[in-house]
């Protein structure tokens, strides 16, 4: 089980919570779950949706693990200049 | 693969050396080859018609005419472009922007285009085209667009973010919300509150070189783009979406780049052209006007933001607060977005909350302009911080570094920040010669910081070694400023070899894997990771081939300093083998020897920035002049420092023309009327004074020598500095970007009036 | 239209073409000459990427006619190096790295020639104004009136 801290757009999608708990292994699975617990996030990560583990942002990595502990944090995908 | 991109401490011998760069004597003696440096034979000229509407249906377009003229080998419209996006909505917006499907969008917009065997007659073919338009009602200012009672630019677009979901359609396609902690109780614990509205006009990345590309389409589907761009791997993506192509039979090739910081992100002009290739049977070159990069690429937002902020008598920030509403042109976009998220990054913060709306307006489709959206915010926060610390009695610098974030510090936008360089980028501008430096009458001092997340993202490298011992270094993320110099850096360093021994090259999207864009400051922090990956793939193989030679085992043979070294004193006879002589020798030893390396290349480091200058301001006037500027800003590792300077100094004369000078300026037409260089004027060499730089090295935990994005953070701070020194010279507070004369006289005269 | 012979002097070297009347000399030289060094950043005077010398004067191509051209004397960057020898504007512009795309670089080279050529000791303050007609995007120009100071004084030397 790892704690997801969502950003506050995400949070309204997810009835006003800030933060969930998931059983996930890594991204892959953490998309996963969260796509099938709340349906409203599936544009979201469609758009793309980055993860930040203990502060370091991961764009495309599926397979990064969820460590136990660690802080996670959901986060738009941006674009850049 | 098991690659490592952990940073580890080391002495450098290539990485932070200035080299000169490989593409350098090309450059200066005009050999080197731009968008519109290139020809097919047979090729044709294309050009487009655009739209002289800011708001208006397309009712027909009659293109008979230019069709008989001679010489017209092929006209086209929306028709042409079939929509094959499938429900992809931002690839529709792509296809749209390109050519207008039911409605022009803005002053600019594509509505048809031709190819022609000259100028002349693509021009007046231009003419020959007939469109029937039914004008609509516009709005170009992004509060007036947020009105109900706005002309709606597009009637499916309902609020989303919000609470309830709205029954009415909206120009407003999106509201986002970051922060943490509780406010409204923060601003209770506040014995000072600074609360202040600004405003930014629209500005334009303004590279020099006009976008340009020849595509060549043959009866077979495959096809050749030659392109300016940050991004061919993306481009090729787009415009093969966009036309119903495989990828692999689209071939693109950048060129070199006359500048992009963003604007060259995105597709414009060459699905247009691609599909006139298709059509005439023939290459066709397409080179957009001044006028046309103006009034139908880049720009940036127009934005409008409320701040607040809320301190102790202590100097201790308890609250802060701000709505953020960025005009997207009229396409949705994520602009206020990001401007939510960048607004306090720079804070230890217990209580934040930002709000964003991205709003539509008849204005060309936003792009991203180094480090996006976040200028703006940067502007509107340092100001209200500057007024801040005066109420409280403050010094800014102190100020700022009493609530600066730290390793620890929950930042605005979320994460937990690791190692960070908002403290030390303070406490060196604190400390530099140019804060003590004397003032003179009607000048001022201002101060303010910035911060960029910088990207990672996908990124392949190949690094193939010659017979003779030289290495060519193929890397696919376009060269905006340097980096193929940095990137050869990073091999001769990695390799333990001379800098001169190396060669790098930008490949074609089919001589390599797929790579991102050059955005987000990416270039050198993810390739840079990709070459040394590649780089230490090959040195295993040098390592297995020496053994080969030499009839010992792998494990005894270790790499250092360009040669392989039989460890062990049963070895002690063994002379060590350098990079040359493995490579002379690899015919007979397995073949070619090469490096590989496909990556994403995450945990790009934050990068922040600290600016210092003086404004000198005529109060007769309104005029300005900028005396001093000085740039901090923390790089990780600068891989060849003088083209981080060259970043930090270019990032400030952008600033600097964005706080003083340049805005777009629409007439109650919804028409552009300064789309040109002698209207929309950026900073000229005598505006400017020389710009001091100071590089940190705060290393990125992330990358095995500590290399951070260095590209865009340097354009955050300057609207804030700026805007901060004119209102200490001028005793009153600017509020709107760019503090053009006539704004600032409006300013002063205002305050001595009230 | 009928073209126009043209019989002209480009970097020492009789060239003769035939352009339409209304033809710029910038796309003359770009596109029936080949020589793209100069570029065309705006078309309209205000970016000097077209920079040229024409007949010891510094001019925008771009609002020069082909046709203009007839018997006078052009240089463009092309013909700035002596073989395989930069000029000292070229070898101090890739030392200082004043260039960063490097799009702005022919115009800027030129321009500095020009300057030099007439006030081969300016102070800092000449050279921004001397160079003020020239756009750049990326430098800041900090680099650039570096190189162009010292090139200044090697050449002084030379
Ligand atoms: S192209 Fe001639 S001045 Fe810009
Ligand atoms: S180096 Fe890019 S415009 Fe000057």
């Amino acid at each position: 089980m790892v704690e997801v801290t969502l950003w506050g757009s995400l949070g309204a999608i997810a009835g006003g919570k800030s933060k969930v708990e998931i059983e996930a292994k890594d991204i892959r699975e953490l998309f996963r779950k969260l796509a099938e617990q709340y349906p409203g996030f599936e544009p979201y990560i469609d758009r793309g949706i980055a993860v930040a583990i203990d502060g370091t942002i991961y764009r495309d990595t599926w397979s990064k693990e969820l460590p136990q502990g660690a802080e996670i944090f959901l986060l738009p995908r941006l674009a850049g200049g | 693969m098991n690659f490592d991109p952990r940073y580890s401490g080391r002495n450098f011998t290539s990485v932070g050396t200035r080299p000169i760069r490989p593409d350098g004597v090309d450059k200066v003696t005009g050999r080197a080859r731009y968008g519109a440096d290139f020809n097919m034979a047979g090729q044709l000229v294309g050009r487009v018609l655009r739209s002289p509407h800011a708001h208006a249906t397309i009712r027909k377009i009659d293109t008979s005419k230019a069709e008989k003229l001679n010489g017209v080998k092929a006209v086209i419209t929306a028709a042409d472009l079939p929509d094959l996006t499938d429900g992809d909505a931002a690839m529709y917006d792509i296809l749209d922007n390109c050519m207008a499907r039911k409605k022009a969008l803005y002053d600019g917009h594509a509505v048809a285009a031709v190819a022609a065997v000259d100028a002349r007659t693509a021009r007046q073919a231009l003419k020959l085209i007939e469109v029937d338009y039914e004008v609509l009602p516009h709005v170009t200012d992004v509060d007036e667009a947020m009105k109900h009672t706005a002309p709606l630019l597009n009637d499916a677009i309902f609020t989303e973010g919000l609470e309830e979901k709205p029954v009415r359609p909206s120009n407003v396609t999106k509201r986002t919300q970051f922060g943490h902690g509780d406010v409204h109780e923060g601003f209770g614990q506040a014995d000072y509150v600074v609360e202040r509205s600004f405003k930014t006009e629209q500005t334009h990345q303004g590279y020099i070189e006009p976008h340009a590309c020849v595509a060549s389409v043959s009866a077979d589907g495959t096809a050749d783009l030659w392109v300016c761009t940050q991004g061919h791997f993306v481009y090729r993506q787009h415009c093969a979406q966009l036309l119903g192509m495989e990828a692999s039979k689209l071939r693109v090739t950048s060129s070199e780049i006359g500048g992009g910081f963003g604007g060259k992100t995105h597709v414009w002009a060459e699905p247009v052209a691609l599909a006139l290739s298709r059509k005439a049977g023939r290459p066709v070159k397409l080179v957009m006007t001044r006028d046309e990069v103006f009034r139908a690429s880049g720009p940036t937002s127009a934005t409008s933001i409320d701040v607040r902020i809320g301190a102790r008598k202590d100097g201790t920030i308890t609250a802060a607060e701000a709505t953020l509403r960025y005009s997207c042109g009229p396409y949705a976009g994520m602009w206020a977005e990001i401007g939510a998220m960048t607004a306090f990054a720079c804070y230890r913060l217990e209580n934040v909350r930002t709000v964003g709306y991205e709003v539509l307006v008849s204005r060309p489709k936003t792009a991203a302009y180094r480090a996006p959206s976040a200028p703006m915010a940067a502007f509107a926060v340092e100001s209200a911080v500057d007024e801040l610390a005066k109420e409280i009695g403050m010094d800014p610098v102190e100020f700022r570094i009493k609530n600066a974030a730290q390793e620890g510090t929950r930042s605005s936008y979320g994460p937990v920040y690791g190692p960070i360089g908002i403290g030390p980028t303070l406490e060196a501008a604190k400390n530099h010669p140019h804060m003590k430096a004397p003032l003179g009458k009607n000048q001022g001092r201002g101060m303010a910081c910035g911060f960029w997340f910088n990207f990672g993202g996908q990124t392949c490298t190949d690094l193939n070694i010659g017979m003779d011992g030289s290495v060519s270094l193929a890397v696919g993320t376009v060269d905006v400023g340097g980096s193929r110099a940095s990137l050869s850096l990073v091999a001769a360093e990695e390799l333990g070899i001379a800098y001169e021994q190396v060669k790098a090259v930008v490949a074609d999207t089919s001589s390599l894997g797929y790579n991102d864009m050059t955005d987000g400051s990416r270039g050198t922090f993810s390739s840079s990771m990709a070459t040394i990956s590649a780089a230490r793939n090959a040195i295993k193989i040098l390592r297995e081939r020496a053994a080969q030679m030499w009839d010992i085992p792998l494990d005894d043979v270790v790499w250092e300093k360009g040669h392989a070294i039989a460890k062990g004193e049963k070895y002690g006879n063994l002379a060590a083998l350098s990079l040359r002589e493995i490579a002379a020798a690899s015919g007979k030893t397995g073949g070619p020897i090469a490096g590989h390396s496909e990556l994403v290349a995450d945990g790009a480091g934050v990068s922040f920035a600290t600016h210092v200058c003086d404004i000198e301001v005529d109060p007769e006037t309104g005029a300005t002049r900028v005396l001093r500027y000085t740039v901090v800003q923390d790089a990780g590792k600068a891989v060849h420092p003088t083209y981080v300077e060259g970043q930090y100094q270019g990032g400030a004369a952008q600033g600097i023309g964005w706080a003083l000078n340049e805005e777009y300026i629409y007439g109650k037409d919804g028409r552009l009327q300064n789309p040109g260089f002698l209207d929309y004027r950026i900073p000229v060499c005598s505006d400017l004074p020389m710009i001091d730089t100071q590089i940190l090295e705060i290393p990125n935990p992330n990358h095995p020598y500590g290399v951070r994005g260095v590209g865009e953070t340097s354009i955050v701070p300057p609207l804030a500095a700026i805007a901060n020194a004119v209102s200490n010279a001028a005793g009153v507070r600017m509020t709107h970007i760019p503090m053009s004369p006539p704004r600032i006289l409006a300013a002063i005269e205002a305050e001595r009036g009230g | 239209m009928a073209g126009v012979a043209v019989l002209t002097t480009i970097n020492g070297d009789n060239v003769e073409y035939l352009c339409q009347p209304d033809e710029t000399l910038l796309d003359v030289l770009r596109d029936r000459l080949g020589l793209t060094g100069a570029k065309e950043g705006c078309g309209t005077g205000d970016c000097g990427a077209c920079s040229i010398i024409l007949d010891d004067r510094l001019v925008c191509s771009c609002l020069v006619l082909g046709a203009e051209a007839e018997g006078r004397r052009v240089e463009t960057i092309e013909g700035m190096a002596h073989g395989d020898r930069l000029h000292p504007l070229q070898q101090k512009f890739l030392e200082h790295a004043a260039l960063q795309c490097g799009v702005c670089t022919p115009g800027f080279l030129i321009a500095a020639k020009d300057l030099l050529a007439k006030n081969p000791d300016p102070t800092e303050e000449e050279i921004r104004f001397g160079l003020a007609g020239n756009l750049c995007r990326c430098t800041g120009y900090d680099k650039i009136v570096r190189a162009v100071q010292d090139a200044a004084s090697v050449m002084k030397g030379a």
